[in-house]
């Protein structure tokens, strides 16, 4: 019953090992499904963007309406001169959305034929989380100076309070990176771990046979309706990380305006 | 974070449960790493400006059309109140020829009128003049005839011969 091991399909194997400097960094699994993700991403757009008519067709349609989704996006968090960061927040959530509906597919022309969710490891979430706070703490500073920490001390606020106000302040600073990235990688990985637990529960009723093989089919109706919210889910996180990362960057650009 | 391996995970790489395994962290992190900095050079280089330059000729082609209508619509509001205006001169212009027109035919008509009856106050009074002649000369030979008539009645009666002139003269005091 290996098959129905609900965490089976987090595991990496390693498709061609090498180690630089006795670091592990052999391609795997999942190096598979990041450059596939990439490559997917570049060719479809590349692809819906060649003809580059004045009337778009479908495909070129659905690549503006991202861009122009992202765009506004960021123009509503972190307002105009939040567009430099354009280029960032379209990567993130064109990388994520791409990885969660990679993550999607059971079985997958991959090695071992098995699907593999990137953004269901904890360690690429944080990567990616880290990778926001680090822009944002960096340009913030870089630009402001010392007054980003004015982000620390909220206006407004009658001046005792500012004890209480600001650790608070930092706290959530703090927590901004941990909640990016759990928020991610959870969702990714108890959804899989759902999904999978109910198309357990098939295979094991089936395999009882008899009258319990047709009590089958409750844990089949669970698992559609669980994919569609699936796919749902795996759209959301890849916006709500995108609308965090364009909230968090609107801190670095105006640390007055908290 | 690497938990115990429970029972049953007994197939996984390292007994740990995968997203914590440590095993395969820095590959992740290394192929994360080339995989999407790949990604943002070819996004932010090739297919972003791609696509804003596409969206953004749309926009200009739009407002350049909206443009051109709206300078369209002046042109034409312009040529109808043009239109319009000369619409209104002519209208005013014919009512000042119509005007002219009937001053004149009325100051022809009241002169053809004057014309005519002085012309039949004329006629009127020659025609007068002839009848009062007429009616003189009738009477005139009235009188030839009543001395001729006295003079033969004389004759005829008491036998004398009256002159014509003595009868007229007769004729004359009997009717004064």
């Amino acid at each position: 019953m290996a098959d129905t091991n609900p965490i089976k399909q987090f595991e990496i194997h390693p498709i061609a090992e090498f180690s630089v400097a006795g670091l592990n960094l052999s391609f795997t699994n999942s190096s598979y499904f990041m450059v596939l993700a990439v490559g997917l991403t570049i060719g479809l757009l590349a692809v819906a963007t060649s003809r580059a008519a004045l009337v778009p067709g479908r495909a070129q349609s659905v690549a503006e309406l991202l861009y122009e989704f992202v765009a506004d996006l960021v123009r509503s968090s972190a307002g105009n001169d939040g567009l430099k960061f354009f280029p960032l927040v379209f990567t993130l959530f064109a990388f994520i959305l791409m990885a969660n509906m990679l993550g999607m597919m059971p079985y997958f022309p991959a090695p071992d034929f098995h699907g593999f969710t990137v953004t269901s490891h904890l360690i690429v979430t944080v990567a990616l989380a880290m990778l926001v706070m680090v822009i944002v703490v960096g340009y913030g500073l870089f630009k402001n100076g010392l007054k980003f920490f004015s982000i620390f001390f909220p206006a407004g606020v009658p001046a005792p309070l500012y004890v209480i106000v600001t650790p608070i302040e930092i706290i959530s600073f703090l927590s901004r990176p941990i909640s990016l990235s759990i928020r991610l990688f959870a969702n990714m990985l108890a959804g899989h771990i759902l999904l999978k637990v109910f198309a357990g529960f098939i295979v094991m009723l089936g395999a009882a046979g008899g009258a319990l093989a047709a009590v089958g089919i409750l844990p089949f109706l669970m698992v559609v309706a669980l994919t569609a919210l699936e796919f749902l889910v795996a759209f959301l996180q890849a916006y709500v990380f995108a609308v965090l990362t364009c909230i968090y960057l609107n801190d670095a650009l105006h640390p007055g305006h908290h | 974070m690497a938990q115990p391996s429970p029972t049953g995970y007994e197939d996984a790489a390292s007994g740990v449960f995968p997203p914590f395994d440590p095993t395969y962290f820095a590959s992740q992190l290394f192929w994360l790493a080339i995989s999407f900095a790949v990604l943002y050079i070819l996004l932010s280089r090739w297919i972003l400006p791609r696509i804003g330059s596409t969206i953004e000729e749309r926009k200009d082609r739009i407002a350049d059309d909206l443009d051109a209508a709206a300078s369209l619509k002046a042109q034409a509001d312009e040529a109808v109140k043009t239109y319009e205006r000369s619409l209104a001169d002519a209208r005013a212009k014919a009512r000042a020829v119509a005007g002219d027109a009937r001053a004149v035919a009325e100051r022809e008509a009241a002169e053809e009128t004057a014309r005519i009856e002085a012309e039949l106050a004329g006629k009127q009074d020659e025609a007068e003049a002839r009848i009062s002649e007429a009616r003189t000369k009738a009477l005139g030979e009235v009188c030839n005839v009543a001395a001729d008539v006295a003079a033969s009645v004389a004759e005829h009666l008491a036998g004398v011969k009256v002159k014509k002139a003595d009868a007229e003269k007769a004729v004359d005091e009997v009717r004064s």
